[in-house]
Parts: structure tokens; sequence; C-alpha cells
């Protein structure tokens, strides 16, 4: 496939490898802080091609993982309303709720269908005038911009039994919370995607202002050990900056189009991350001027605490701090075909990657 | 979730566009992207053109990558 074969030749990352060895003597840890990075680190056998010194570690990069048990089972509480439809992207529905997944709520008779395209969900709507539609919003600001679109279609085309439930985040926020909060890395190996629409500017003050490095990395093998080359050389040199390794897609203005649409329909709120908790401004909020459109404004729902999956230690390997191999669970009790935490679930989640690419 | 693949613009009409990734046609939404044109390459993302690939930097980027090997074998 074009832009992606030529990233693979098994002779060019061999030699990353041999260049990185050369260069790089410092001791240095390196978080990636998208799913995608992970599976594609873990698919490719990156981190067995690394020198010593160079370790990598994956953060909250995976938007199902991320998601609260407190979303999880307002979901699973607005599944149970009568004539109401919930949409969603695929790995969601299989991530346990306090008492349940919306798997099994599918299975025992609510109308529960996963979507690839949030325009998919606004197409439900219009052919079932009857029933009310709940998109459920995750993703970051990549995917944010297809909710904001898709909002502002069903303005504009007056469909009226579309809703949204919000759970989109952004990654800056948590970025510099993690580091606030005492994981200690060199850099980051940032996300391509998510940088694609937001530009490179959101990564300033992690550099200024925390002195860590942050290169902008596409997601084939030699995409990413160029990137961990080029981080490697700015710790070596002890100038820690932002750096675009994904020239061909991202530039530093982002994409202009994609932010406003955002803005015009999202706010940023204080939002609770699985196992991180709560971080200032990063999530979001429909706007007031797009509330007929919102969940949460239309649908009530009582539900009961939210209960953590016992044991999971899916909080702690969002953070960086631990690995999957260090959980009890993992790959016992805890398996992608039946998984305890949010991050066996997802394809792209820590754990899920871990267990499928295990040695 | 954030993964977008890069596909290859066959038509416009609109605010979509019929796009191809090996040889199977999907449809990509261009309400995030304006100057898309037949022949160009997105990335597409849960139905969105999200932003263009960048055939210039895309062959730079290789030929550094191809140069930094042949520099390693020399």
């Amino acid at each position: 496939m074009e832009f992606v074969d030529e990233y693979r030749n098994k002779d060019l990352i061999l030699s990353f490898a041999e260049k990185l060895r050369e260069v790089s003597k410092k001791e240095i840890i390196l978080m990636e802080v998208c799913g995608g990075h992970t599976m594609a680190i873990h698919r490719f056998g990156l981190t067995s091609l690394l020198p010593s010194n160079i370790r990598l570690i994956s953060g909250p990069g995976c938007p199902v993982c991320v998601s609260s048990q407190h979303f999880i089972d307002m979901a699973m509480a607005y599944s149970k309303i009568p004539e109401t439809i919930i949409t969603t992207y695929g790995d969601l529905i299989r991530v346990p709720g306090s008492s349940t997944s919306l798997e099994k709520e599918r299975a025992a008779g609510s109308d529960i269908r996963i979507v690839y395209s949030a325009l998919e969900s606004l197409e439900i709507a219009r052919v079932n005038p009857d029933k009310n539609i709940i998109f459920l919003g995750i993703g970051f600001e990549t995917t944010a911009p297809a909710t904001a679109a898709t909002i502002i279609q069903a303005k504009k085309r007056k469909i009226s039994n579309f809703f949204v439930l919000s759970a989109h985040k952004v990654m800056p926020p948590v970025m510099k919370a993690l580091v606030e909060d005492g994981v200690r890395i060199n850099g980051f190996i940032a996300p391509g995607h998510v940088t694609a629409i937001t530009g490179t500017d959101i990564y300033n003050e992690l550099a200024s202002d925390y002195g860590l490095g942050v290169v902008v990395s596409g997601f084939e093998p030699a995409d990413l050990m160029q990137a961990v080359l080029m981080l490697a050389v700015q710790m070596e040199s002890g100038k820690p900056k932002v750096e675009i390794q994904y020239q061909r897609v991202v530039n530093n203005k982002g994409n202009i189009i994609a932010r406003q649409l955002l803005n015009e329909v999202f706010v940023h709120r204080d939002d609770n991350w699985r196992g991180l908790g709560m971080i200032p401004e990063s999530g979001l909020k429909i706007r007031e001027d797009f509330s007929s459109f919102d969940a949460e404004k239309h649908f009530i729902v009582r539900i009961p605490e939210s209960i953590e999956p016992k044991g999971c230690i899916c909080g702690q390997i969002l953070r960086g701090l631990k690995t999957p191999e260090d959980c009890h669970l993992f790959g016992k009790r805890c398996s992608p075909s039946d998984p305890a935490g949010a991050c066996m679930v997802s394809g792209e989640g820590t754990c899920a990657t871990y267990y499928k690419y295990r040695s | 979730m954030c993964l977008a693949i890069p596909a290859k613009v066959i038509s416009v009409e609109g605010s979509s566009a019929i796009v191809t990734i090996e040889d199977v046609e999907y449809t990509a939404s261009l309400l995030l992207l304006d100057d898309v044109k037949p022949g160009d390459f997105i990335m597409l993302h849960a139905g969105f053109a999200i932003g263009k690939v960048d055939p210039q930097e895309a062959a730079e980027t290789l030929q550094f990558l191809l140069d930094m090997e042949k520099n390693l074998n020399n």
C-alpha cells in the first residue's frame, strides 16, 4: 500500500536500531500516548530492537480504555430507555460496566448498533424518526471533529431525534497531568493523527516548561524508529524540543477547518479519566447552542455509584507506572475474550496489545 | 481509535469523495477538509478525511531514511 509498505522495510528498521546504538548513551524513558503507536510498537517488536538504555512505556492513549466507569454505566442506563437506539464505535460495547456491558444489554434486547462513522448514526436517526438515537461520542482530537461535523449536519437537516453522549477528551491536559503527577519520563512520542488536527503548538509548554522532548510520529515501524532516534538525539544534546517526524501528514498548523467545527460545537470541561481521576479542562462538552443534541440534557437517568473491576490495575497501566505483566489478572481471569478491565477490551489497549504479541 | 489510513481519491461529489484503499472503495466525508481533488491521497478516519498526505514530504522522508540506511551500510 502506498505510504505504508515502504515504511515497513526491514533493512531500514534494522539500520535505525544500529544508529540508535551508536548515538544514544543516556538512560531515557519515552512514553507513547496513542493506542495506535502502542499497537505498532508491539506488533513489529520494536522494543526488542532498542538499546537497553531506552525504555518505552505506554500512556493513556486508548479512548475506550480511559472512558470512565461512570460514562459506561450511563451508556448502559440509556440503552434501557424504551424506543432508544444506542450507536457506538465497536470496542466500547464490550467494556464491562459496574454490573453489565452494552454487549450483554444487546443480547438482552436493547437496540445497540456499531457504527463506523458518526454520520451513520445520523442516517439511522433519519430512517427511524419514531426512535431516539444516542451516539456514544468517544475519542480524542482526531475523532471529536467528526462528531462536531455530524451535530452541525443534524442541526442543518433538522434531525431532532439524534443525540450525543460526549466523553470526548483532549490530549494536552492529560500529558501535563501525568508529568505533574510524578510519572518520570524524558519525552513523548506524540500522537500523529491527533496532531494532524491540533498542530504542534499544543506541545510547546511541555518542552519549554517541563523540559520534555516531543516528537510527533507516524504509525509505521520506520516512522516510530525515526521518532525514537530524534528523541534520543534531543536527549543527548540536552535540548528538548517539539519536532515532527510524520511530516507527510502533520504540519505546525494542523487542520483549521476541523478545529473550527470542534470549537463551534464543544467547549472544554473538567473530565474524569479511568485511573487518572478528574483532570481540569480535559473533556469536551456540547455547547449551549447545540444543547438540543446533548443526551445529558435530554435523558435524565439515575445510576448507582460506579464500581471499578476488582483487582484490575488498568489505571496504573494507563499512567505508565505498571505493565500488564504486573497484574495478577492478566492472561488468567482477564483476556480479550473475557476482559475484566477496559485496557484488555480495546484492540489498542495496552493489556490487549501485550496479550496479543506476548512471547 | 485514532487510526487513519491513506486512501486515494477517485472522485469528489459535494461534501463527499469516493476513495480507495488497496482497490476497495470507501466513501469519505469531506466536511473536515477542503480542496480535495481526484488523485490526492487523504487520511481516512472514521469515515472522514482528516488531512492530506503530502507526496513531496513523503518522498523526502523516505529519501532521508534510505540515505541513512545507505550511509550505515557503507
